[in-house]
């Protein structure tokens, strides 16, 4: 498994870049993972956006950019333009869980 | 992690009014979009039902001529049924709920997602003459009704997809 030195820590990450153990996630960890998908600053938006995803993850909630956009956290088009291209795979990626299996 | 190499833009036309063939060229291009590629969908011919108002969130699918077609449980669906009156409405009703159940969205709402995320909804001027139809028919958001030149031209650079 492929590991990697984040914000001083060592990461487990699978073949694609994702976090395998989310007990490793930090903020610090996060806004690493984001220079790396070319977002530069994370605002308190993508925050807001990051904790929803993670809740919805504990709550084994099937995430899609229309759930996303439904949320009342954020629109489609907000979401678009806080990670642009691909706003579902590298929000999910930069929130440490898993990129979500959905084709919508 | 060696990076394959990415398509960058796909312009996806749509030719068909089936409700499976709709939603192909929906779910291909927001997958695009999904991405990070760019997109655009055309829509052409019998595709224009997907953007006609009246029509996009009550398309139906073909129940004679559907050798896939099966009964609720995997029975076989007798082609004989499917010619009776009102059949293909309820297999079309009950599909799309079974869709609604996976979070599909109606067709209205999936060429807003499509919109918000940056793609390019296209209509086909000669099919919309064909039709008699009218602007205002069609999804309010439309980038524009195009000539075949000029969708050409908006899909320079990337892969055309007819479905």
């Amino acid at each position: 498994m492929p590991q990697k030195e984040l914000a001083g820590k060592t990461i487990d990450l699978d073949d694609k870049g994702y976090m395998t153990d989310f007990s490793q996630w930090t903020k610090e960890v996060a806004i690493e993972l984001a220079k790396g998908e070319e977002i530069d600053e994370l605002t308190d938006k993508h925050w807001e956006v990051i904790e929803y995803l993670q809740k919805c993850k504990q709550e084994n909630v099937t995430l899609s950019i229309r759930k996303v956009g439904k949320s009342g956290v954020t629109t489609i088009k907000e979401l678009y333009a806080l990670f642009p291209g691909g706003p579902l795979k590298k929000s999910t990626m930069i929130a440490g869980i898993p990129k979500p299996a959905s084709c919508i | 992690m060696e990076k394959k190499e990415k398509i960058k833009k796909v312009s996806i036309i749509c030719a068909k009014g089936s409700l499976e063939d709709v939603y192909a060229s929906l779910v291909m291009t927001n997958g695009a979009l999904m991405e990070g590629i760019e997109a655009n969908i055309f829509f052409t011919f019998f595709g224009l039902d997907a953007i006609r108002k009246n029509k996009m969130d009550k398309l139906h699918t073909g129940t004679v001529g559907n050798p896939a077609m099966e009964m609720p449980g995997g029975l076989p669906f007798p082609t004989i049924l499917g010619s009776l009156p009102g059949v293909e409405a309820g297999v079309s009703a009950m599909m799309r709920k079974e869709m609604d159940k996976l979070d599909m969205p109606p067709v209205s709402e999936f060429l807003e997602i499509i919109t918000a995320s940056g793609g390019k909804v296209y209509a086909c001027l000669l099919a919309i003459e064909m039709f008699k139809l009218k602007k205002e028919d069609l999804y309010d958001d439309l980038d524009g009704i195009l000539t075949i030149g000029d969708f050409y031209q908006e899909a320079a650079g990337g892969q055309i997809i007819f479905t």
